[in-house]
C-alpha cells in the first residue's frame, strides 16, 4: 500500500515538472535574448541603433543602425499581408460556404500541403523562378528585391489564413446566414456582409498569425531578397531583421557579434508584441460569444 | 406577428421607388456574379501555386536523384557531391528529438488535463506553450547556439541542434496532446476510479491509450516541422557533411540536416542540380509524412465510429 502511494506522488511530481517545462524555456529564451542583446545597444545607443540609417558592420569605423532592417521587416510583412490575406480569405470562403463537400476535401488537403513545404523549399523557387522573373518584368539588373521576399512571404502565410479563416467561417451560425437569405439578399451578398463580419475576429487572428509567421521567417526571404542593407524599396535589394541576423552570425565577432543579437532581441520584442496583439485579438471573440 | 410584417414591410420599402428596382437588382446579381469569381479565382490560384510548385520540383529535382547522390559522402577529391551524411543527421536528428521531447510533452499535456487544479495555471502554462509556438526558428537558433553550444559546451553538434529542436517542437506535441486527452470521455475515468485504480494507474493503462492516435499525429507533425527546418540548425547543428563512424560520435560533432544542406549547396555553393533533388527528396517526405496524418485520422474516426 505504501509504495503505491509514493509512486503516485513520484508520478505526480513528474508531471508537475513536465507541465512547467514550458514556462521555463520561455523564461530561458527570454533571460538570453535580453542579456545577449542589451549590452551592444547600451554600447551603441539605443537611438542611434534603432533609428541609425546605415549599417556598416565591418567597416573599419562601423556603424550599426538597424533601421533599415526594422523598417524593411514592417514593409515586407505589410506586403505579404496585403497579397495573401485577400487570397487567403476568398479561399477560405470557398472552402467554407461555395465548394461542394468532395471539392473541398480536395482543395483543403491541397492547401495541408502548401504549409507542410519547407521554408527552403519556397526558397530556393523564389530564387529560381521569382527573382529572373522580376528582373524581366520590371527590367531589373538584379532580381533580388523587397518585391519577391513580399510574394514568398504571401505564399508561406496563404495555408496558415486559409484554416484559421474556414474554423471561423464555419462557426457563423447558419441562422444568421438563413435570415439575410430569407429577407433577400444573395448568397454572395450574404456571405460577404453576413458571414465575413460575423467571423471577423476569427479571421483577424489568422491575419495576426500570419503576420507572426512573416516576420519571423529567415531562409526563405534570405534566398530572394538580395541581403544588402538599402532602406526598403520594392526593388530594391534588402536585408530583414531576421536575415541581417542569419547572414552575419557565422562569422561575426566582438561588438558586431552583439550587435546581431540586439537585432535578435529587437525581433523577440515585435514577435511578442504579435503575440500580445494575438491574444487580446482572440480574446475579445471569445467575450463576443 | 405585427413586428414580422413591420419588418417585412420595412425591407420592401425601396427608398429609390419601384422604377429602380429591376435594375438595382440586375446591378446586384451582377456584383455576386463578379464576387463569386473572385472566390473561384483565389482557390483556384491557390491550388494551382501547390501544383506548379510540386511539379516544378519534381521534375527540376527527381533527374537528378542518382544513386551516388543517396549513397555517398560529398568527396573533394573526386570532386563528386553525396547527400548520405546529411540523410542520415536528418534521421539521427529526428529520432532524438522525438525521444526526449515525446515524453516530455505528453507529460506536460497529461498534466494540464489530469492533475493540474488551478485555473490561472494552466492559462500561465497554456500562454507560455503559445508563446513557444510564436517564436521564429532563427531565435531557436540563437538562444540554442548560446545556451546548448556554449553554455553547456555542446558546442557545434547534432546533440545541440538535437536539443534545440526539442524545445522547438514541445508546443505541437503539448497541444495535440491535449486536445486528444480532452476527448477522452469523464466516464472512462470515473469507472477506472470507481474500480480502485489509483490515478497513475488510470492514466497509463485508460487515458493515454485512449488518446493513442492524438499523440502519433502531434509526432508526424513535429517530424514534419523538424524536416523542414534549418534557420534553427544553422547556428546549433552546424552544417558538417562528415559520415561519423557511429551513432554517438555523429551527435558529437556538426552535422547538416538535408534542409540545411538543400540551403548550403544552393546558397553558398552555386549547385542548384543538387538543391533540387534535395528539395525533391524533402517534398516526397513532405507527401508521406501528409499521407500518414490523413491515414492516422481515419483510422482515429474508424474507432470512433466503432464505439
Amino acid at each position: 500500500m505504501k509504495t503505491k502511494h509514493i509512486t503516485e506522488a513520484v508520478m505526480h511530481g513528474i508531471f508537475f515538472a513536465c507541465g512547467m517545462l514550458a514556462i521555463a524555456f520561455v523564461a530561458l529564451i527570454s533571460l538570453y535574448i535580453l542579456t545577449a542583446g542589451l549590452p551592444a545597444i547600451g554600447q551603441i545607443g539605443l537611438g542611434e541603433f534603432l533609428l541609425g540609417t546605415v549599417w556598416q558592420s565591418t567597416a573599419a569605423e562601423p556603424k550599426f543602425g538597424i533601421l533599415p532592417f526594422i523598417l524593411t521587416s514592417i514593409w515586407g510583412t505589410l506586403g505579404a499581408i496585403l497579397i495573401g490575406v485577400p487570397v487567403g480569405v476568398l479561399t477560405a470562403v470557398f472552402l467554407s460556404k461555395v465548394a461542394s463537400p468532395r471539392l473541398a476535401g480536395i482543395v483543403r488537403p491541397a492547401v495541408d500541403l502548401l504549409a507542410g513545404i519547407p521554408s527552403v523549399v519556397y526558397g530556393l523557387v523564389g530564387m529560381m523562378v521569382l527573382v529572373p522573373l522580376m528582373m524581366q518584368v520590371f527590367h531589373l539588373s538584379n532580381g533580388t528585391c523587397l518585391l519577391a521576399a513580399m510574394l514568398v512571404l504571401a505564399i508561406m502565410i496563404l495555408p496558415g489564413i486559409v484554416s484559421v479563416s474556414e474554423t471561423a467561417l464555419n462557426a457563423v451560425p447558419p441562422e444568421y446566414e438563413h435570415a439575410s437569405l430569407a429577407l433577400g439578399a444573395t448568397w454572395m451578398e450574404t456571405i460577404f456582409k453576413v458571414s465575413l463580419p460575423a467571423a471577423k475576429s476569427g479571421i483577424g487572428a489568422g491575419v495576426v498569425l500570419g503576420v507572426g509567421r512573416a516576420i519571423g521567417e529567415a531562409m526563405a526571404v534570405m534566398m530572394v531578397a538580395g541581403n544588402v542593407p538599402n532602406m526598403p524599396g520594392l526593388f530594391k535589394s534588402v536585408t530583414f531583421l531576421t536575415t541581417a541576423v542569419a547572414k552575419e552570425m557565422s562569422y561575426a565577432s566582438g561588438l558586431q557579434k552583439q550587435a546581431l543579437f540586439s537585432i535578435a532581441l529587437v525581433l523577440f520584442v515585435f514577435i511578442m508584441l504579435v503575440n500580445g496583439l494575438l491574444g487580446r485579438v482572440l480574446k475579445r471573440g471569445e467575450d463576443k460569444q | 406577428m405585427s413586428t414580422l410584417q413591420a419588418t417585412l414591410g420595412a425591407v420592401s420599402a425601396r427608398p429609390a421607388g419601384e422604377k429602380a428596382a429591376p435594375a438595382r437588382l440586375a446591378r446586384r446579381k451582377a456584383k455576386s456574379a463578379v464576387l463569386l469569381g473572385l472566390v473561384y479565382t483565389a482557390a483556384a490560384l491557390t491550388c494551382a501555386l501547390l501544383v506548379g510548385l510540386i511539379g516544378y520540383i519534381f521534375v527540376k529535382g527527381v533527374p537528378h536523384i542518382t544513386w551516388q547522390l543517396l549513397s555517398t559522402a560529398p568527396s573533394a577529391l573526386k570532386g563528386t557531391i553525396g547527400i548520405l551524411p546529411n540523410l542520415l543527421n536528418t534521421l539521427y536528428i529526428v529520432a532524438f528529438s522525438l525521444l526526449v521531447a515525446l515524453p516530455l510533452g505528453v507529460g506536460a499535456a497529461v498534466y494540464l488535463t489530469e492533475y493540474a487544479a488551478s485555473r490561472r495555471l494552466i492559462a500561465l502554462v497554456e500562454f507560455a506553450t503559445e508563446a513557444l509556438a510564436g517564436i521564429p526558428s532563427i531565435l531557436y537558433g540563437l538562444v540554442g547556439m548560446l545556451f546548448f553550444a556554449q553554455m553547456l559546451g555542446f558546442k557545434t553538434s547534432l546533440l545541440s541542434g538535437g536539443c534545440t529542436l526539442v524545445i522547438m517542437i514541445l508546443p505541437t506535441i503539448i497541444r495535440t496532446t491535449q486536445e486528444s486527452l480532452k476527448t477522452v470521455p469523464a466516464s472512462y475515468r470515473e469507472g477506472a476510479l470507481g474500480l480502485g485504480a489509483t490515478k497513475w494507474y488510470m492514466i497509463r493503462t485508460i487515458v493515454l491509450p485512449s488518446s493513442l492516435e492524438g499523440i502519433v499525429t502531434g509526432c508526424i507533425l513535429a517530424v514534419g516541422r523538424i524536416v523542414g527546418e534549418s534557420a534553427a540548425l544553422l547556428f546549433t547543428a552546424g552544417v558538417g557533411t562528415v559520415i561519423a563512424k557511429n551513432v554517438l560520435a555523429a551527435f558529437g560533432r556538426s552535422g547538416g540536416t538535408l534542409s540545411v544542406a538543400l540551403y548550403m549547396y544552393v546558397s553558398e555553393r552555386g549547385e542548384f542540380d543538387v538543391g533540387y533533388a534535395i528539395a525533391a527528396i524533402l517534398m516526397l517526405l513532405v507527401l508521406a509524412l501528409n499521407a500518414a496524418t490523413r491515414l492516422v485520422r481515419k483510422t482515429m474516426k474508424r474507432k470512433e465510429g466503432a464505439q
